[in-house]
């Protein structure tokens, strides 16, 4: 799956939150959108997944043009939005069609895969952040998607389930090869999954430089290359001039 | 109190939380019975000391023997059963138009703006102003007293039905609009099950608001019903059968709300609350 951005900006009642972001990724990569916040780059991405129509410029999904939620993407929230009425299991199948001994086949499958093969029974009210995260993760891989969208899914979780969980991102993108769009606000995060880092900055946003990380992955957490490379992104970033 | 009351959720300790549960449920129940046993026994003694003249207020004893003298000659269960059929008709009835019209205002922000004001200025009328009127067009008969209660029913659903529909956290919506939901489906798969608390909620106040109002319609015109009892019992100057008729109000009326708390508890299972209330 290929995604194309065109000139894409977006303007709320005669503010402008984001402009002129032209990137593509190719199959199978992960491109992280990283800025402060108020930069646009959720904005970007509900473009990108079709639940806000009204963006300027182009975006094209495998060539065609979205203007609408795209079978073909999956979404992951911030938060992990689950129905608190359905089990786990009910809340992973929730986007399936079919016949119900096909779906519930299909969710617990990649409730193992994410780790909750036991768990398949519970009320969200049951499970812990990271748990329901996981979750989230389930529910938005279960329909295979070709691109998985993002929006800062491990900011609010604490720091050894967010490195647990970006492992099981990677897992995951080894075994599907997803393209993947990922926002997030941490340095360290984009470094250690993506490909390529496009950074936005101001208001309205717009991408003041891309960066390559070309490592090879797992990389390591704390190596000097990465820490190369942040001290580059601080300074693009240039915090102490943004407003 | 309240510590007892929390439910532990987690699938290893649910088995000792609900044992738990029990003997602390057992405990509340004795805890609250201690006061009112008191209360009759002290009464009762008074009464028969004849502190209280038994034409203002008879003994307790003399108040039970007059429901179980009304339940042998089966005059209790004719004035009971038709009271509990005007307020579940009533309920049926205004619990119904409240869901139609609720939804509707919830869900189509144009008939929110035609219907909602002047159900709004309607709702300011105090019910019982409309028993005379009630009265006047469809006579003594059920039809008022239906009618009468539905409108108290009405009320207090399509409130909770419009705020239940309207406070569907919008998040959830857009998860369902990511997996390609239709607009009916939105409906079905989201916004009802995220409105079912609230409508819930609408339905247990509304069927109190319905005892209410059955007592006011039994009171203009009736003959049968126990707010008729309420009526007899004040014209042949006989404060136990006043009494008798409050006790089984009480008695129905929370014995109905238990029915509809259980209903709730099992639809509502998932959420996430500290304290069973």
């Amino acid at each position: 799956m290929t995604l194309e951005l065109k000139n894409v900006g977006r303007t709320f009642d005669g503010q402008t939150a984001v402009r002129n972001v032209s990137l593509s990724a190719g199959e199978g990569e992960i491109i992280g959108l990283l800025g402060t916040s108020g930069c646009g780059k959720s904005t970007l991405l509900r473009a990108i997944s079709g639940l806000d129509g009204d963006y300027d410029g182009e975006i094209r999904l495998n060539g065609e043009l979205v203007d609408g939620v795209q079978e073909s993407a999956g979404f992951i929230f911030q938060e992990p939005r689950l129905f608190p009425w359905l089990t786990v299991l009910e809340n992973v199948t929730f986007g399936l069609s079919g016949k119900t001994g096909d779906k519930e086949a299909k969710g617990r499958e990649i409730l193992r895969k994410v780790g909750l093969g036991d768990s398949e029974n519970l009320y969200p009210k049951e499970l812990s952040g990271g748990m329901a995260q996981r979750v989230a993760i389930a529910r938005a891989l279960v329909t295979s998607p070709e691109v998985l969208l993002l929006d800062e899914p491990f900011s609010a979780l604490d720091a050894f389930t967010k490195m647990q969980l970006q492992d099981l991102l990677l897992d995951i993108w080894k075994e599907a090869g997803t393209t993947m769009v990922l926002v997030t606000h941490d340095i360290d995060e984009a470094l250690y999954l993506c490909d390529r880092i496009v950074i936005l900055r101001g208001r309205p946003g717009e991408i003041v430089s891309e960066i390559n990380v070309g490592e090879p992955r797992p990389r390591p957490r704390g190596s000097t290359r990465l820490a190369e490379l942040k001290t580059d992104i601080l300074e693009s970033l240039d915090l102490s001039r943004s407003r | 109190m309240v510590k007892q009351a929390i439910s532990i959720p987690g699938t290893s300790r649910q088995t000792k939380g609900k044992a738990n549960a029990k003997t602390a449920g057992a405990q509340k129940v004795l805890l609250g019975g201690i006061l009112p046993l008191a209360l009759i026994i002290v009464w009762e003694a008074l009464s028969r000391a004849g502190v209280f003249p038994s034409y203002q207020l008879p003994a307790p004893s003399v108040i039970l023997s007059a429901i179980t003298g009304m339940a042998q000659d089966g005059s209790l269960w004719s004035h009971a059963g038709i009271t509990v059929y005007r307020v579940f008709a009533g309920f049926l009835i205004g619990a119904l138009v409240a869901v139609v019209l609720g939804s509707v205002v919830g869900f189509y922000k144009k008939a929110e703006h035609v219907l909602d004001p002047t159900i709004q200025a309607f709702r300011s009328i105090p019910s019982l102003a409309w028993v005379p009127l009630f009265i006047l067009w469809m006579g003594i008969g059920e039809p008022s007293k239906v009618t009468m209660i539905a409108v108290g029913v009405f009320f207090p659903v399509y409130l909770n039905t419009v705020s239940g529909i309207a406070g569907v956290d919008r998040k959830l919506i857009e998860v369902g609009r990511m997996y390609g939901l239709n607009a009916y489906q939105l409906v079905t798969r989201v916004i009802l099950p995220a409105a079912l608390p609230s409508f819930l909620t609408g339905l247990r106040s509304g069927l109190g608001l319905g005892w209410m109002f059955v007592v006011a319609a039994e009171l203009m015109g009736a003959s049968q019903g126990l707010g008729y009892l309420l009526v007899v019992g004040q014209n042949t100057l006989s404060p136990e059968t006043i009494i008798a008729s409050i006790i089984l109000f009480a008695v129905i009326g929370k014995l109905s709300d238990w029915i509809l708390k259980i209903i709730e508890e099992r639809a509502l299972h998932y959420q996430d609350r500290a304290v069973n209330s």
